[in-house]
């Protein structure tokens, strides 16, 4: 199969795909709850590629990514409301400091970029830091970040610890998929670039890498920087779904569920984490709810159902994974047109890469 | 034959342990010189050194006349010298070919000539092109890793035990191979615990130990004397 071919075909199947979500919007009612699991899933696979691309391609545990979606939603709440409705949003702080609000698709990217920003600060002093203690010191700082958006002297700016809300937001689910796979695919991109193959090497080998030329601290601080700006970009779109925003929100536990996520793909396979969020927030939003509330079967109380099970559950889940599933669903194989229609033809071809 | 590499005075320190102590030696233009000696000499952390993987904390290193020491491992690296660390260290998710790649990293130019020339030196990793790297044996991934710092097209190249934990046959090999690129023009540093194979292949060589260079000489020299032989090739080796 040609390189050609290849491409036509996916550009039907994501055309298929849109028309489908497309047909969905139109027909269900907007309450349905398949709306929310979709959003929801979009968003959580690009906070779980952006960290799969430090955890799986970089080889940098990090535990911050929870703190960057914090500072992309905060970014984007914060430059989006409009004028009108500060006053409002601002009450304990007499309207805030910003009196001016963009469009939404400037304060995104600039999401992102706040995102980006605080990663690289942060990045100068952890990046020195090597496994454990990498995630230690990320997670440290996501902490650290919510604390300080709650501040209340920096209230005038984020509203301290209420709420932000009235900002626009987008309804359609068709702009959370485009939104999300286009990062998707910028960083599927960055992955199969020379930089990307630079990453792999240092996650492989730091040594070897090193004695090749890479300058490790300068790829390891862009791995952490791009990682964070899509984490910073999925928190806006996180923000905006969510229609209201609190820092109280983006805990460790938010983390915890994204590396659940990847570590459930596969560690290293792009199209495993995006499978595995969507399964994920399938299970934790929609199957899985009855878990959390009470249940009779004729009078019998059902026992353990009740609120906090489902967190058990997961919790049980989790162990099974980490001690009999380490390579997730996807390991880091990658689940594209080329695997499924014969790939062996044009396996030979040059300037192919292992992602295919 | 001009001299490429002159080491003068070079110490090494880990913290307050001192693993080379003001070394000096050289390595002229087209040679294969060896550094010999027990666990703990020294030689690894000389070559870490020279390629600025370590800080050097005295000394100087001259490579074409201009100090390296100081540098980072990538100016080093652009300078025209790559180490094939101890250990292969391959990228073992990585296939042969993006392994051989990555060897060429700090390179802009094109590869096509470079990758038939490693191709041909060894025909073993064109058949395993598309392989990862961690599915091959010990001595393919030894090949690897020679032919991964070949790719950076190195005036001179270092390489760290090439012989460690391989069979007697693979290592004769490896040793053949030394041979075939030092004949087209690349010079060797070698380091190695097998001094015999070493000896044989180099034109010159170093002894260390504890840190200093206590004899030097022809690879055919130390491997006629008495006292080397006594340490390290074993007292009844067969001439």
């Amino acid at each position: 199969m040609s390189r050609k071919t290849e491409t036509v075909i996916n550009v039907v199947l994501i055309g298929a795909l849109l028309l489908v979500l497309f047909i969905l919007e139109q027909t269900l009612p907007s309450t349905h709850m398949i709306f929310t699991v979709l959003k929801k899933g979009a968003i959580y696979a690009l906070v779980a590629v952006s960290m799969n691309l430090l955890n799986g391609f970089t080889g940098l545990f990090s535990l911050g990514q929870a703190g960057f979606m914090l500072v992309g939603a905060y970014t984007y709440g914060v430059l989006t409301i409009p004028v009108a409705d500060r006053a409002n949003v601002y009450m304990y702080f007499n309207g805030g400091l910003i009196q001016f609000a963009l469009h939404p698709i400037i304060a995104i990217v600039l999401a992102g970029v706040m995102a980006g920003i605080f990663a690289y600060l942060i990045g100068l002093p952890v990046l020195r830091l090597k496994s454990d203690y990498l995630a230690i010191a990320t997670l440290g700082f996501a902490e650290i970040i919510r604390a300080i958006f709650q501040w209340d002297k920096l209230g005038p700016i984020t509203n301290g610890s209420n709420l932000l809300r009235s900002y626009p937001s987008y309804k359609s689910l068709l702009f959370y998929f485009i939104a999300s796979g286009v990062c998707i695919a910028l960083i599927v991109m960055l992955i199969n670039s020379t930089y990307g193959r630079a990453f792999k090497a240092i996650r492989d080998d730091e040594v070897a890498a090193e004695a090749m030329g890479i300058n490790l601290a300068h790829h390891k601080q862009i791995a952490f920087v791009v990682s964070s700006f899509f984490a910073g970009v999925s928190g806006a779109l996180l923000a905006m779904y969510q229609t209201s925003v609190q820092a109280a929100m983006f805990k460790s536990a938010m983390t915890y569920e994204i590396l659940l996520i990847v570590v459930i793909g596969g560690i290293g396979s792009i199209t495993g984490s995006c499978i595995s969020s969507f399964l994920f927030i399938i299970l934790s939003e929609w199957v899985l709810r009855f878990l959390d509330s009470e249940m009779y079967i004729g009078d019998v109380r059902v026992p353990l159902l009740r609120s906090g099970f489902r967190k058990v559950v997961f919790a049980v889940i989790i162990m099974i994974i980490v001690l009999f599933f380490r390579k997730g669903i996807m390991g880091t194989n990658e689940f594209s047109v080329r695997r499924i229609f014969g790939r062996s033809a044009d396996k030979k071809a040059k300037g192919g890469s292992a992602n295919e | 034959m001009s001299k490429l590499l002159t080491i003068k005075d070079l110490s090494v320190a880990y913290g307050g342990i001192q693993a080379v102590r003001g070394i000096s030696f050289d390595v002229s233009e087209g040679e294969v010189v060896t550094l010999i000696g027990a666990n703990g000499a020294g030689k690894s952390s000389t070559l870490r050194s020279i390629v600025g993987l370590v800080k050097p904390s005295g000394g100087s290193v001259l490579f074409q006349d201009k100090e390296l020491s100081g540098l980072t491992t990538e100016n080093i690296v652009k300078n025209g010298i790559t180490l094939v660390p101890e250990g292969r260290r391959v990228f073992v998710n990585l296939t042969v070919y993006e392994n051989l790649k990555m060897g060429a990293y700090m390179r802009k130019d094109n590869l096509e000539a470079d990758l038939n020339w490693v191709y041909d030196l060894f025909p073993r990793l064109k058949e395993r092109n598309w392989q990862s790297a961690g599915t091959l044996s010990g001595g393919e991934q030894q090949m690897l890793a020679i032919a991964r710092a070949l790719m950076s097209r190195p005036k001179l190249i270092m390489m760290d035990e090439p012989s460690l934990g391989l069979a007697p046959l693979v290592v004769q090999g490896v040793f053949d191979i030394i041979r075939e690129i030092n004949k087209q023009g690349v010079t060797i540093l070698l380091v190695e615990q097998n001094a015999n194979m070493a000896l044989k292949a180099a034109d010159r060589a170093y002894v260390m130990e504890t840190g200093q260079i206590t004899m030097s000489g022809s690879g055919q020299d130390l491997l006629e004397n008495e006292e080397i032989r006594e340490a390290y090739l074993g007292k009844k080796a067969k001439k």
